[in-house]
């Protein structure tokens, strides 16, 4: 728990600065939703007539006119980009700061276990996801209420869940790539999660690509299968957490036997 | 038990040279120097006992206990400074030490604050905001701070002032006294002379030599000098020969009767036959006995 506790305490600015901005973004959406109101309807029409673009982003399924489906659409994207590359963030960085920071040294000479200190910094990346995802929910539930919009628990709570278990998944890939990293991985964990989208998107359009779902944790967002079915897609979640799993126990294989840089 | 012991431990690197059949054996509650010139591979066999790194060959125990199986036991008895000091840079020195000691599951403050006090660090500054002698101070105070059984000093002195290096080796010495072993890796010469009793010296990654500092410092070699020669023959056993404004000197390792015969042949104003000093004994070790 000692690492645990460390990392939140390093990890707290960062964790406060991605929390206010995708809160910020999402309430700035949710706000002007009364004054978007009457353009839906346009909308409705417009995006039904865009083929592939709106298949894309899943508006073919689903029209614009309901409050939930705004919601599920724009701030679905806020939160699903933003979650996932701040997941993306933390989870690449965990392990591999501390030998480009040098601090690995430090923190493995003392009486701690490789897997002690690989479990602290997993579970410290899943508990800042959470942190951030009871936030944004609070301030989006609290927005909609401020503009006079209810949303069933039943459409919002797996929604919601769907971007967590997305930005968890996220996490733990990255984490898994990280225990193999020495260097910066940045680029890496931005690339694989907006790669994850992209795939996200290409299987929206073929339905050729439609196998692509099993890989990419976007597929649990799907807003209009949502809100149809009030319910996640559970074989696309088997298969992320399997793949979660395989990528949490690398990290901890790799990391117990890693030679650490100076 | 001894405090260290290793066995043939090797270290192979992909492109780096890492260390070879290092075999050591340090006695519990000895101060043993580890020498040898920069990339040797001290530090890589430090980091090897430390679990930083696995060995790819041999074996070694801490205390009886298993480097590769054991490396969580035997981190709790350590205390190790490594060369440069790194910490978390936005941390002030106080939450380090906090953290070291949490991770320990010891009480350090009151051991912490003594030392700090001694080392003249103010545990309220912020690690980025410390010099590197001042970072070196951290390092020294959190190998220290939990009372361990062996120190595991790997270049201590660098960074420190000469006032600084000094309290740190009594505070090493009053450990020493308790019965705390050290293993202090320097390429220093004057730090180990003046402070171990043991010395290994390593150099391309193996040991040539581990003694008592007095019986590496006799080695059987003679620094031979003589002034105002002519012209000097050939002496079996001489080596690093400088002859120059009439003035000679080598080293010779051999019969010193043989030394006198060969030079009766040749005319000299004055000659000094002595023990070289330690310095050049290491210099020797390093220059000539590796592979």
């Amino acid at each position: 728990m000692t690492v645990f506790f460390h990392e939140l305490k390093r990890g707290r600015m960062s964790l406060l600065i991605w929390t206010a901005a995708i809160a910020f973004m999402i309430s700035v959406t949710i706000l002007i939703y009364p004054q978007m109101k009457p353009q839906m309807q346009q909308m409705d029409e417009m995006v039904s007539n865009m083929g592939s673009f709106s298949a894309a982003f899943g508006m073919d399924k689903m029209g614009m006119s309901r409050f939930i489906d705004y919601f599920s659409l724009e701030c679905g994207n806020t939160l699903g980009i933003g979650g996932a590359m701040f997941a993306a963030l933390m989870g690449v960085t965990a392990l591999a700061k501390e030998e480009r920071e040098h601090t690995a040294e430090f923190l493995c000479t003392l009486p701690l276990s490789r897997s002690r200190i690989v479990l602290g910094k997993l579970l410290a990346v899943a508990a800042q996801i959470v942190i951030l995802n009871l936030a944004v929910a609070g301030c989006a539930v609290g927005c909609a209420a401020a503009i006079g919009e209810s949303v069933e628990a039943g459409i919002m709570i797996p929604l919601l869940l769907s971007f967590l278990l997305l930005e968890l998944e996220t996490a733990a890939l990255c984490f898994g790539v990280s225990a193999f990293l020495r260097g910066n991985g940045l680029g890496i964990g931005l690339g694989l999660a907006l790669g994850l989208y992209f795939i996200n998107l290409i299987s929206n359009i073929t339905e050729d690509a439609k196998s692509l779902k099993y890989i990419t944790p976007f597929a649990y967002t799907d807003g209009a299968y949502i809100i149809e079915h009030r319910s996640l897609q559970w074989e696309y979640l088997a298969v992320g957490a399997a793949l979660t799993a395989a990528a949490i126990a690398a990290a901890f294989l790799k990391y117990r036997k890693k030679d650490l840089a100076g | 038990m001894k405090a260290i012991q290793t066995i043939e431990l090797t270290k192979r690197y992909g492109r780096h040279r890492g260390i070879e059949k290092v075999s050591l054996a340090v006695d519990e509650g000895d101060f043993f120097g580890f020498i040898g010139p920069n990339g040797a591979g001290k530090s890589t066999t430090i980091r090897t006992l430390l679990g930083l790194i696995s060995p790819t060959g041999g074996s070694a125990e801490i205390f009886g206990k298993s480097i590769v199986g054991d490396n969580t036991e035997i981190l709790a008895e350590v205390g190790y400074l490594p060369s440069e000091a790194v910490f978390y840079s936005g941390m002030k020195v106080r939450d380090i030490l906090s953290f070291a000691a949490k991770a320990r599951r010891k009480n350090c403050a009151a051991e912490a604050a003594r030392l700090c006090e001694r080392l003249e660090l103010d545990p309220n500054r912020k690690i980025n905001e410390l010099s590197l002698g001042n970072r070196k101070k951290v390092g020294i105070v959190l190998a220290m701070q939990h009372d361990p059984r062996l120190y595991i000093m790997d270049e201590p002195t660098g960074g420190l002032d000469p006032l600084m290096q000094q309290e740190f080796f009594s505070l090493l010495r009053e450990r020493n006294a308790k019965g705390a072993t050290v293993f202090l890796s320097s390429h220093i010469l004057s730090d180990v002379t003046r402070y171990c009793r043991h010395a290994a010296v390593i150099r391309e990654g193996a040991i040539l030599v581990s003694d008592s500092v007095e019986k590496l410092a006799h080695t059987g070699v003679k620094r031979v000098s003589l002034r105002g020669v002519g012209a000097l023959s050939q002496i079996p056993g001489a080596t690093e020969l400088r002859f120059e404004n009439n003035n000679a000197s080598f080293l010779y390792r051999g019969d010193q009767t043989e030394l006198i015969r060969a030079l009766s042949g040749t005319s000299f104003e004055d000659i000094t036959i002595a023990d070289p000093d330690f310095e050049e004994i290491f210099l020797h070790y390093y220059s000539r006995e590796g592979k």
